[in-house]
């Protein structure tokens, strides 16, 4: 144990591990974009179908069951797939990692509009609102706290699958773990968990204080619930 | 992308044993998980300032990648069973600590005090009333749990387990679909059967809640 | 003004919620809907700004039929506020009453000073401009509600059950407040409620409305009262109808009668004929003011000179003009001489209220 912790602390004071294309930066930068460009497409795609679905009422049982249908399929098995059948690229690696995020964010989105109170949509509608000023002035801010906890669930499920790119020879944190478990190098495998875990933490942290920021002080004690909520819906991994 | 059935027919002893193995990676950690999450679920609600600490600590467990905790686990226990199950066990504490707890607590008040003023003591209205009413709610969570488990388990392939995991390395390894399409889908089909199971075993615990006639 | 011409409403399921619905909301009234449930009434409120669309007839809107305009341009010219108000959760106090402003485009100073203005109009300090909803009472909520449907000042008003969801003294309250806030303002509002005695207390005009969204009757409150149309509405006023329509009627609408009134001073004789003339047995006693002092029996003058020698008992309680002749009705059971005595705010003595007066208002 103690011999693994020196090892583990040698390896991050090689300054070797820091520079190059397998140093520590260029695998974190290639790590955050991976996760930013799927995060980003999952969120275009996501959340305006989530809004629609949300607003309308339809078609909600349909995408429920698909998130609980999604959660039932293994991350880790689709990228590979994917991979054998669109070969080496970044773009199967990002489909999969997208389409595994969008059936939580859209549930989310949806739960968080089923939410908004009857009474509020209809003093909304009463006072005269045309249906997209209610989505834009009362249902996105009022359902806002489950919106953003979707995001951040998907986002941290994002940065952790973006780990298996290693897996289909991309770059990425994963890189230290899939090589040093072919080498048998441990304190490179520590290093690479570590950084990952570390990154998935600051992404939960910094999306936790976004969301702190852009809910409404009005909202903010159903945020905290609603956050505990939905946590558990993601998958990582 | 063909599938081969020839391969089927001829690796169906390892098939099975992949499956084995899935089943049992994932039936230990769901059950040792409900094993420590009961008494902590118990132990919040009798003390309740312990709730928020124990659900952090699960919450920063949950939120570690996977890949990332069980190779953790590698200095202490090397590439072992242990290290697929500590960590499976652990990711299942947040949902069932949680589900547990929200489902006693949602027994409703009028209840637990008619139970009270009934003569009931702790211990009895706890397995007798409170219990029972939690059902849904606690099933629901080792719903969640086993299916995610399910998922979870094929990545120990990389730390040496695998369980079906070790059927999609060997299609991916070999550039070969169908083992990776067999352990797809039987993966997927244990983790909806698995959840039906439990769904099922809801239903036979909680008569109450059947339609009548 | 607000026309109802022929409005139905069926619902998909055979439901009719509205049957034939035919009267008129004059400008500057306030018009209650009230009915048992399943009378429609909050349906009939709903089409007038179209959060239900009629399935036959017409709704008049100041002119224009309600069909002819896009329904949101409809609705930003009523003010609508429901029993659970439906403020917006994640806008503060000031954000809320804004809205319809905002919808309709004035600029920040006109809309901020309108917001200060109402928030003091509906009784409301001002420090609860930068609070959210969930900071306030049922109560302030209620009141944030009628302040927001005010902001645009429109000419008309939905209200619908506004005061349901507080207790009963604070509903007194906001009720007595929206009153004399109507007096001044004089918008043309329909109001729903369940509450019959709400109903009288409101509404300029009533209209009562049974099951299956029939009109039953539309009349003022004294003339429901004097003549209900049929044994619904009977049924409907409730018990102690007579009690009501007094409750109605303020003591300067009548006549008091001049009473014997004598001074201490007056010598026994005075007394004697005061009471003789009025057909008492006994006298009131004022003083120099005219304020009451008390009254006499004529019995006990027997022996007596003056007026003062004799027994002055006083009395427990007055009525005064501007309350009801049901609060002369519970003074006067409490007097052994079976009348109220009226005096104005000061306390002089304007005239006695008997039983007579009372039977004469009620036919």
């Amino acid at each position: 144990m103690f011999e693994v912790t020196t090892s583990l602390i040698e390896w991050f004071a090689d300054p070797i591990n820091w520079q190059g294309p397998n140093g520590i930066p260029t695998r974190v930068l290639e790590h955050i974009y991976y996760s930013v460009l799927a995060i980003v497409l999952a969120v275009a795609i996501a959340q305006p179908v989530g809004i629609l679905i949300g607003h309308t009422g339809r078609g909600g049982a349909l995408a429920i069951n698909l998130t609980n249908a999604a959660r039932a399929v293994p991350t880790f098995g689709v990228i590979l797939l994917t991979f054998l059948v669109a070969g080496i690229g970044l773009a199967p690696v990002l489909v999969a990692l997208v389409v595994l995020a969008i059936p939580s964010m859209v549930t989310n989105t949806y739960a968080g509009f089923r939410a908004v109170d009857r009474d509020v949509r209809d003093s909304a509608v009463g006072m005269g609102m045309t249906g997209w000023q209610v989505i834009r002035r009362v249902e996105i801010p009022v359902a806002m706290p489950l919106i953003m906890a979707g995001v951040r669930i998907s986002a941290v499920q994002i940065v952790a699958t973006a780990t298996f790119a290693a897996v289909v020879s991309l770059g990425g944190l994963g890189r230290y773990i899939i090589d040093g478990l072919a080498q048998q190098d441990l304190p490179e495998v520590l290093a690479g968990a570590i950084l990952v875990a570390a990154l998935s933490l600051l992404t939960e942290l910094g999306l936790s204080r976004l969301q702190r920021v852009v809910v409404s002080s009005g909202l903010q004690e159903e945020s905290e619930e609603a956050s505990m909520e939905t946590r558990l819906e993601g998958t990582t991994g | 992308m063909i599938f081969d059935w020839a391969w089927v027919a001829d690796n169906l002893g390892d098939i099975w044993a992949a499956l084995a193995e899935h089943i049992v990676l994932t039936v230990i950690p769901i059950g040792l998980g409900f094993l420590m999450a009961f008494p902590m679920a118990l132990a919040s609600i009798r003390w309740p300032g312990l709730y928020s600490p124990l659900l952090g600590v699960a919450g920063i467990l949950f939120s570690i990648p996977t890949l990332a905790l069980f190779v953790v686990m590698i200095p202490f226990t090397g590439l072992s069973k242990a290290t697929a199950i500590v960590p499976l066990t652990l990711y299942t504490l947040l949902i069932l600590l949680r589900n547990t707890v929200e489902g006693l607590k949602g027994v409703p008040v009028h209840v637990r005090e008619a139970a009270e003023a009934m003569g009931y003591t702790r211990t009895r209205q706890l397995f007798r009333i409170e219990l029972p009413l939690a059902v849904p709610v606690i099933v629901a969570g080792l719903r969640i749990a086993t299916v995610n488990t399910i998922a979870y388990v094929a990545i120990t392939a990389l730390i040496g387990q695998g369980g079906l995991g070790n059927l999609f390395m060997d299609g991916f390894l070999r550039q070969f679909p169908t083992p990776l399409i067999v352990g797809l889908v039987l993966s997927v089909t244990l983790a909806v059967t698995a959840d039906l199971g439990l769904l099922g075993v809801q239903r036979v615990l909680t008569p109450w809640q059947r339609d009548p006639g | 003004m607000i026309i109802f011409e022929s409005v139905t409403k069926r619902f998909a399921d055979g439901t009719v919620a509205a049957d034939d619905l035919s009267f008129e909301v004059p400008d500057g009234e306030l018009v209650v809907l009230v009915g048992p449930s399943g009378c429609g009434k909050t349906t009939a409120l709903r089409m007038v700004n179209r959060m239900i669309e009629p399935t036959d007839g017409r709704i008049n809107v100041n002119g224009q039929d309600a069909a002819s305009v896009p329904a949101p341009t409809l609705r930003r010219d009523i003010g609508y506020v429901i029993q659970q108000v439906g403020l917006f959760p994640h806008l503060t106090i000031a954000d809320n009453v804004a809205t319809v402003p905002s919808l309709i485009g004035w600029d920040k100073e006109r809309t901020n000073e309108r917001v200060e203005e109402l928030i003091d109009t509906v009784g409301l300090s001002q420090e609860v401009a930068g609070r959210y909803p969930r900071q306030l009472s049922g109560g302030q909520q209620q009141r944030v509600g009628v302040a927001r449907a005010l902001a645009a000042d429109p000419p008309i008003m939905l209200m619908d059950e506004p005061f349901g969801a507080v207790d009963p003294i604070v509903r007194a309250l906001l009720q007595d407040e929206f009153l004399r806030l109507q007096r001044e303002l004089k918008k043309t509002i329909i109001f729903v409620t369940h509450d019959i005695d709400e109903a009288m207390k409101m509404g300029d005009r009533i209209a009562i409305l049974n099951v299956g969204g029939v009109l039953e009757q539309y009349a003022t409150p004294t003339d429901l009262l004097a003549e209900p149309a049929n044994d619904f509405v009977v049924d409907f006023l409730g018990a102690e109808r007579n009690l009501k329509r007094l409750a109605l009627i303020p003591v300067s609408a009548v006549e008091p009668e001049p009473g014997p009134l004598v001074s201490a001073d007056d010598p026994a004789s005075r007394a004697r004929e005061a009471a003789r003339e009025a057909g008492t047995d006994w006298a009131l006693v004022s003083d120099a003011d005219k304020r009451v002092e008390g009254w006499v029996s004529i019995d006990s003058l027997d022996e007596q000179e003056t007026v003062g020698n004799g027994e002055i008992q006083p009395f427990g309680h007055f009525v005064t003009h501007d309350e009801s002749l049901r609060a002369a009705l519970d003074v006067m059971v409490e007097s052994p001489l079976n009348v109220a005595v009226g005096v104005d705010e000061d306390g002089r003595y304007e005239g006695v209220v008997t039983h007579n007066t009372l039977t004469g208002e009620l036919d």
